[in-house]
């Protein structure tokens, strides 16, 4: 079943197009379905899973390698599997309304919830890398929507390269923290986790994927540049679903990062840093939109500091249901909006609560979730995780507190748009298939705060798969002192909230600082281009075939050896051949006619063929005789257009005194290395068992076939790919060239 | 260019495009026991490919093929990983082999492995690549 929902994304995905052109846009609906679907099955399981069950499946992958796409659906799993499917399906109904083509934009959300869904279920390392990565790669399709807009793809880019980036260092850590505890699977990864050095090392790259998929500082800046996607893909990915990816990895490895001070204490201090900082940009911001991204970095920043620590964890996770529902809810608000009076600009904007009562009311739920405000779930996560705090860490405590007004000040702000007298504009009347389901999201938010079992089961259970301590978390907590905290950070976030706070717009320093980068390395690789490429296609022989002889030739000197039973020939065919073959690669370097250098060559080519036909191996002549015969046709073609002889430049780049030291070395170096590759044998040669195995195991005689067939099919699909790509790029390079010339 | 209007080659290429196909076909089908296989019988009819263009000129490809070579290539592939894919199907790994024996009338007793259809995959996209190089060497067109 687990396999069943992951793939149903991604078939959505692809059907929707297909479905668009007979159907028209009511086919976007079909990208509903996979959710809907994923959240009914998973509300029918979670019972079960939260009793200690998890539900699994597993798949071949490499299995050579030890890389299998193993699935399980444990609490931790269900916790974020609940946000992408419920989320996903409020969102993707609420699409169909946004936009009057909302297919092509529905059908890429889809695909991002199937890579979302799979990176939440992973099992294995690599599994949760390469979803993670289709998280990254299908967010640039979301952010670079209207590819038509600079900023936007200037922002898709941004996300890219930072997620990417800090992508491929988190591998780095996975294949470091992999080798170290002797398996890639995460489940007995945390059941018994590696120590020492090298698993510090590795969580130290982890950090570095964490941080910047949830938008940690100094990371952060590519959020709000996000923010030129379209409202639902907002609401989508930069709220509920991938921007927690980094929170959902943190609360994945727990056991295992437990004993690592530093990852602790990291986390925990960058968290806090992060809060402050975004709850601060997001009050001077004017946009709505920017408002909430920087909301949600603060927001972030809270989950980081939470999920670090074993007290504190089960208070994430309970807090990170709460904010995908009421963030979401927020951004489909502002969608409403933005559409209904064309403007997100919170100095403009004000007094619309009798022209879109639907989006008013979900802003006042999910605000007061947001706020923490008694009787909803924000509140319950929120009194948790200060309560708690109060216990183990007050430093800690009073940082979150300040960070906690601001947040509620900058609600206020975004509740402002509403309150105030009637705003003057022309507002479109809202539709309901848009209100409809921020209302849903909104109103859950409450529901769950009233009504805690459900989430209170939840997190216990994903207390006890991190090996965490549980929280309690009434909808009442009773008059405690952590109370009178909440009390004290609504009242001074509703004095900051009134207050007057002089906004600042343009750019950030964090997106200034990305450019700077991209424009250094840009320049440093035009630098190094030029310097490398300069044009002459000798001297890039030259340098390759040099660095071939000396980097690996140098270990041949000194450890020479002849190997026993050495021949000088073992027939007068096989001498006759290899001098033919001698005598013709001399005579194409002396030919001055291209068309006689083409034949010489055809015959070094073919005497190889005849020494392989007489060392019995029939599948290489065979091969190497329509390789070269391919060549000699292809040479043929492209002859025809050349003139007849080679010219001779006056002062050539390389000389021929050069060219024959370089040629000769190679040949000496090759000749070499055979010898060395001989006598160096210690092991049976493994052609002996694939020889054995060819017959019974994949029923084939032929073993040359057999092996690149069956026992290393994977290296064979691998290299033609290769041609592939070889042969579209040869498609491109000459078309290329051809433009350049008319 | 090269063989504009020789009557001789056209007349050639013509007689010896079908034998030469056949051969690559055989040396596909025989490829898991005998020399052969997907990559030798695809540069095999990559050359009848050559035949055709040396004797008609870069369009003669697209007659003879009726199809694209870039979709020859993509075909490859798709083959190829649909069957590493159907190894999953049948409870294995990816490219996971099986083998099968069928009873075909006229032919008798036939053995077919997936190995084969992997070969096919190869067979397409070494044929498609030639008659990609062919194309954008002969017209300097990328092939759309």
């Amino acid at each position: 079943m687990l396999f069943a929902l992951l793939v149903s994304h991604f078939a959505a995905a692809a059907l929707v197009p297909v479905a668009t052109r007979r159907f028209g846009q009511r086919a976007a609906w079909l990208a509903v379905a996979p959710f809907a679907a994923s959240a009914g099955w998973l509300l029918a399981t979670a019972p079960r899973v939260v009793d200690g069950e998890p539900v699994r499946a597993s798949l071949g992958w490499v299995s050579s390698l030890g890389i299998r796409l193993d699935l399980t659906l444990d609490a931790t799993a269900l916790l974020m599997a609940l946000v992408v499917a419920l989320a996903g399906t409020a969102i993707l109904a609420y699409t169909t309304g946004y936009t009057a083509k909302p297919s092509r934009l529905a059908g890429r959300m889809a695909a991002f919830g199937g890579a979302m869904f799979g990176l939440v279920v992973s099992d294995n390392l690599f599994g949760l890398f390469v979803f993670w990565e289709l998280t990254t790669v299908t967010s640039y399709a979301l952010i670079a929507y209207d590819d038509h807009s600079p900023e936007a793809r200037r922002a898709g880019l941004q996300a890219l390269l930072v997620t990417a980036a800090g992508g491929l260092a988190m591998l780095a850590g996975f294949v470091l923290l992999g080798s170290e505890a002797g398996t890639y699977r995460i489940s007995e990864l945390v059941a018994s986790p590696p120590g020492g050095t090298a698993t510090a090392a590795a969580f130290g790259l982890i950090l570095v994927g964490v941080l910047t998929k949830s938008a940690q500082f100094p990371f952060h800046g590519w959020l709000p540049s996000a923010m030129a996607a379209p409202t639902p893909a907002s609401a989508f990915l930069h709220s509920a679903t991938m921007v927690k990816a980094g929170i959902f990895l943190v609360l994945r490895l727990a056991p295992a990062g437990a004993g690592i001070a530093a990852w602790e204490g990291t986390l925990v201090a960058v968290g806090l840093a992060t809060m402050v900082l975004g709850g601060w940009t997001a009050l001077r911001e004017t946009d709505l939109k920017r408002i909430l991204a920087y909301g949600t970095v603060a927001q972030l920043g809270l989950l980081t500091t939470l999920a670090a620590r074993g007290t504190t964890l089960a208070a994430a996770a309970a807090l990170l249901l709460g904010h995908a529902a009421f963030k979401a809810a927020l951004f489909m608000v502002v969608g409403i909006v933005d559409r209904s009076t064309g403007s997100r600009d919170v100095r403009v904007l004000h007094g619309l609560r009798s022209a879109l009562p639907g989006a008013f009311a979900v802003a006042v739920a999910a605000g007061a979730s947001m706020a923490g405000i008694p009787g909803t779930l924000g509140f319950v996560a929120k009194e948790a995780a200060l309560d708690r705090l109060l216990e183990v860490d007050p430093a800690t405590l009073w940082i979150v507190a300040a960070g906690s007004a601001l947040t509620v000040a900058y609600t206020l702000r975004v509740i402002r748009v509403f309150t105030g007298p009637r705003y003057g504009g022309p507002v479109h009347p809202e539709r309901w298939a848009m209100s409809g389901p921020a209302l849903a999201l909104g109103v859950t938010g409450v529901v769950l705060g009233l009504f805690t079992a459900p989430i209170a089961a939840i997190t216990d259970a994903v207390a006890a798969v991190s090996g965490a301590d549980p929280v309690a978390l009434p909808a009442w907590p009773g008059w405690k002192p952590a109370l009178g905290v909440s009390a004290l950070t609504l009242a001074l976030g509703a004095a900051v909230g009134f207050a007057r706070i002089p906004a600042r717009g343009g750019r950030r320093t964090a997106d200034a600082g990305f450019d700077a980068a991209m424009a250094g390395l840009l320049a440093t690789a035009r630098r190094v281009t030029a310097t490398l490429q300069n044009g002459s296609l000798p001297v890039y022989l030259v340098v390759i075939l040099l660095t071939a002889v000396v980097v690996p030739g140098a270990a041949l000197i000194g450890g020479l050896a002849l190997p026993d039973g050495l021949v000088a020939g073992e027939s007068w065919l096989q001498i006759a051949l290899a001098s033919a073959a001698a005598v013709a690669a001399a005579g194409v370097a002396a030919i001055r006619s291209r068309l006689g250098a083409v034949v010489m060559l055809g015959v070094v080519g073919y005497g190889m063929a005849g020494l392989f036909a007489l060392q019995g191996a029939p599948d290489l002549a065979l091969t190497q005789v329509l390789v070269e015969t391919v060549m000699l046709v292809i040479f043929a073609i492209v002859l025809a257009r050349l003139p007849e002889r080679f010219a001779e430049p006056r002062r050539p780049a390389v000389g021929p005194m050069a060219r024959l030291v370089v040629a000769l070395s190679v040949g000496a170096f090759v000749t070499a290395g055979a010898f060395a590759a001989m006598a160096a044998r210690t092991a049976e040669p493994i052609s002996s068992a694939y020889l054995e195995r060819s017959l019974p195991e994949a029923d084939g005689r032929n073993v040359v076939n057999v092996i690149l067939t069956d026992f290393r099919a994977l290296d064979t699909f691998g290299e033609i790919a290769v041609v592939a790509t070889a042969a579209i790029g040869i498609a491109g390079l000459v078309a290329g060239l051809r433009r350049r010339d008319s | 260019m090269p063989g504009r209007g020789s009557l001789i080659l056209e007349r050639a290429a013509a007689l010896l495009v079908p034998p030469i196909l056949v051969v690559s076909l055989y040396l596909l089908f025989a490829g898991h026991n005998a020399p052969g296989g997907g990559f030798a019988a695809g540069l095999t009819a990559g050359l009848a490919i050559a035949l055709e263009y040396a004797a008609g000129g870069p369009h003669a490809i697209r007659r003879a093929t009726r199809l694209a070579p870039t979709t020859l290539l993509g075909a490859g592939l798709v083959v190829a990983g649909l069957t590493g894919a159907a190894g999953w199907v049948f409870g294995g790994g990816f490219l996971d082999g099986g083998a099968a024996t069928v009873d075909l009338p006229v032919l008798g007793e036939v053995k077919a492995t997936s190995a084969l259809l992997f070969d096919t995959g190869v067979y397409l996209v070494v044929a498609g690549m030639v008659g990609v190089a062919l194309e954008a060497l002969g017209t300097g067109e990328a092939t759309e």
